[in-house]
């Protein structure tokens, strides 16, 4: 007897497109998709309309993975409407799991957004001031733009999410053990993020030797020993404070990890974490006799961009979620 | 704002078990006298300050955050855990003020146990400070925002 095959959808929302191909790096696992399951809805890939989504009967499709932010009115829209007809929710990659780049302009808010990118960004010329509105009285009629937020949500802070598959992207192994999981139906419990508990250094393959540091590399600075952790060489990698999951493949090139699996179960807020992290291994200890507050006013200045560096995927699911902006 | 003048800020403090709580301690027994501002958790070492405990407690509201432990360079019970909250402490202000957050609602002080008189004051002063600096931004945000 013939098992009536998996309904599955794809959606995006405020992502780059990469969640994506990472779907397709699966390669011939893809196939094994294919046999179990049928693609309901995929706008990258199919041609079909959100009103065919809508006629579809509520919890309709078994499985829909939503990589992307909520920035807009369409998105949010978009979320709800999938979270109604899916049975299972899965917030696809980081942007859906924790906000990532996109959630970077919660330090700004529309206002600024819209004024760098429509008014001020020199490669713009728009003498008279035109910023997208919502509403547009046309001849044939009123037309209309989805709203654009002021702040970047992740989709478990706009609907429930039943799992999270963090990455950026995710890898084709977490990828591939999640569809396998589906296929044998062996998912872990609810809300569960589907990757290891440890963190990147558990599968870096570089020699730790609890080493000081008192120096600050960029990556461009400093051509690294490539047998020794990067971090006790003074080029920040979030390893320490990020979920594994990856295979340390950053790592496994020379790079640091910059913490796009999202944070340990144990440690929810990433960025806290590597700052925790970070001041513990930074320092002159056998000179604490003359250390002074500027001296560690010093050691701390090196690190140029904070949030850019500690809260560069996590910023929307991150303690405080945004820059304060009064109005 | 009509609330200014009559705002009471929330003040917590994170006291290190060994000097610090001792000194806020003394300050009592003493009875010296000093602002009922600050609410006050004992934690074993300046150096257990998580910076997201910081960061939940602007969260939940606090207007200003008190971090006291032992006396640089050698006081610390662990040795070096003052020197681990100087620079998480240092390095967190650097965030906090690209959070829109003022850095100095974040305070790191070295109380000892003997130092009943330089609790009371730090408190006094920093109560001054914060209520000039006003209510935590973030409250203010959150009432306007949808």
């Amino acid at each position: 007897m013939a098992k009536e095959k998996l309904k599955i959808a794809f959606y995006w929302a405020a992502s780059c497109g990469g969640c994506e191909i990472a779907v397709l790096d699966i390669n011939e696992k893809i196939l094994d998709v294919l046999q179990l399951a049928d693609i309901v809805f995929w706008p990258v890939a199919m041609d079909i309309k959100y009103k065919d989504v809508e006629n579809m009967p509520d919890k309709y499709i078994d499985i829909c993975f939503f990589n992307g932010s909520v920035r807009n009115e369409e998105q949010e829209h978009m979320a709800k409407l999938l979270r109604k007809k899916a049975k299972t929710l899965v917030a696809f990659g980081s942007c859906a799991h924790e906000g990532c780049i996109p959630g970077l302009a919660n330090l700004h808010n529309r206002q600024e957004v819209f004024e760098k990118y429509y008014l001020k960004c020199s490669s713009v010329e728009n003498p008279n001031g035109v910023v997208p509105q919502t509403e547009f009285e046309a001849k044939e009629g009123v037309l209309r733009l989805p709203e654009f937020y002021d702040t970047v949500k992740t989709l478990g802070q706009t609907v429930a999410v039943d799992y999270y598959l963090p990455g950026c992207p995710p890898p084709v192994k977490l990828i591939s053990a999640a569809i396998d999981a589906i296929a044998k139906n062996e998912l872990p419990a609810k809300g569960s993020v589907l990757a290891p508990l440890k963190s990147v250094c558990d599968e870096c393959p570089k020699k730790k030797e609890n080493k000081k540091i008192s120096k600050i590399y960029r990556v461009y600075e400093k051509a690294p020993d490539p047998e020794r952790c990067l971090l006790e060489q003074g080029i920040i990698c979030m390893g320490p404070a990020t979920r594994s999951g990856c295979g340390a493949q950053c790592l496994n090139v020379d790079m640091p990890c910059t913490g796009c699996g999202g944070p340990c179960p144990n440690a929810p807020e990433q960025g806290a974490a590597m700052m925790s992290a970070l001041a513990s291994i930074m320092g002159l200890d056998e000179e604490k006799e003359k250390y002074t507050d500027k001296d560690v006013e010093e050691l701390m200045s090196q690190i140029k961009d904070p949030i850019g560096t500690f809260y560069m995927y996590s910023l929307p699911s991150s303690i405080l979620g945004r820059k304060v902006i009064k109005k | 704002m009509s609330e200014k003048n009559g705002f009471e800020p929330k003040i917590i403090g994170f006291l290190c078990n060994w000097c610090s709580y001792a000194g806020a301690d003394l300050a009592g027994v003493s009875r010296i006298q000093y602002p009922p501002n600050i609410r006050i958790i004992r934690v074993m070492c300046s150096g257990r300050i998580d910076p997201a405990f910081v960061l939940e407690a602007f969260k939940d509201g606090a207007d200003g955050v008190l971090v006291a432990g032992c006396h640089l360079p050698s006081d610390c019970h662990y040795i070096s855990g003052n020197f681990k909250a100087l620079r998480r402490i240092t390095l967190l202000k650097k965030a906090l003020a690209e959070f829109g957050i003022e850095p100095e609602r974040l305070r790191l002080e070295w109380i000892s146990a003997s130092e009943g008189d330089k609790f009371a004051a730090v408190v006094r002063d920093m109560t001054e400070q914060i209520k000039k600096l006003g209510p935590n931004p973030l409250k203010e945000m959150e009432v306007k925002s949808q």
